[in-house]
């Protein structure tokens, strides 16, 4: 997959986009390939619940929102999303940095 | 190694007082969250963390705590608790009522779920076999996935990491 979709929008200096509105489907494809995912079917339901969480409540879900709120399991997130989930999801689904400690 | 070895924190919880066991779980969820390699090490009265039969009944008893205000369990009125109080009959029970509470509804988990999360995440947890000698327990005291190693196996298996002694 071509990541030249990267160069056409701004991200902050830790990586998340810094304009909401340039978030597309095809943004987060590159922006996990970027990172090593491949993103299946899971990993969509996971940016889906992230970015209906973030447009309902104005902040990122924390990883243990996102595991009670999507019923996947603290393991499989931390497979699904290597080294830090909530921070990754939120890169890829084109939120901002969770706030959250827990 | 081929590649650059991942950043390694390693806690040692040596209280078993509910407000002396959060800092480690908080803080190893978060070095966790930001891809960080966790290990937790309990000894002496921290074992109580990882005990199954105390771990969800530690408790914060004001006697010693200096500097305690009720405004920080989250009561209106913010006042300081006199240590002479603390030890009134009751205290520990309301101080920590107040904590627990205070903490559930900033959705922190109960320390054996927490701890389960942790370990789900990645954490290795291991239990004192000095202490757990000591207290004359063994290895099922403790909740699962808990491994009994000496303060040696410790110190080898967290060279390079960075340690929180709490």
């Amino acid at each position: 997959m071509s990541t030249d979709i990267l160069t056409t929008v701004a991200f902050d200096d830790q990586g998340y986009l810094q304009n909401p509105a340039d978030w597309t489907p095809e943004l987060a494809e590159a922006l996990a390939a970027q990172e090593g995912i491949q993103l299946t079917e899971k990993h969509w339901q996971v940016i889906r619940f992230c970015r209906a969480k973030a447009a309902e409540t104005g902040k990122s879900p924390t990883l243990r929102q996102i595991s009670l709120g999507t019923g996947i399991p603290t393991k499989e997130l931390f497979q699904l999303f290597p080294k830090g989930p909530a921070k990754r999801v939120a890169r890829i689904a084109g939120l901002k940095k969770p706030e959250g400690c827990i | 190694m081929s590649h650059e070895e991942n950043r390694h924190m390693a806690f040692i919880c040596s209280k078993g007082n509910l407000d002396m066991a959060y800092p480690a779980l908080i803080m190893g969820w978060a070095a966790l969250g930001n891809g960080v390699d966790v290990t937790i090490f309990f000894t002496f009265w921290g074992l109580d963390i990882i005990r199954k039969k105390y771990m969800d009944k530690l408790q914060l008893p004001p006697v010693g705590v200096a500097g305690m205000r009720t405004g920080m369990m989250g009561v209106p009125f913010d006042v300081g608790i006199p240590q002479i109080m603390g030890v009134l009959p009751g205290m520990t029970a309301v101080a920590t009522a107040l904590m627990r509470k205070k903490m559930a509804e900033l959705e922190v988990p109960p320390v054996s779920e927490f701890l389960q999360m942790l370990q789900d995440a990645g954490a290795r947890l291991y239990a004192c076999k000095m202490t757990v000698d000591m207290m004359g327990l063994t290895r099922e005291d403790f909740m699962d996935g808990v491994e009994i190693v000496t303060a040696g196996d410790f110190i080898d298996m967290t060279e390079g990491a960075q340690i929180v002694f709490i």
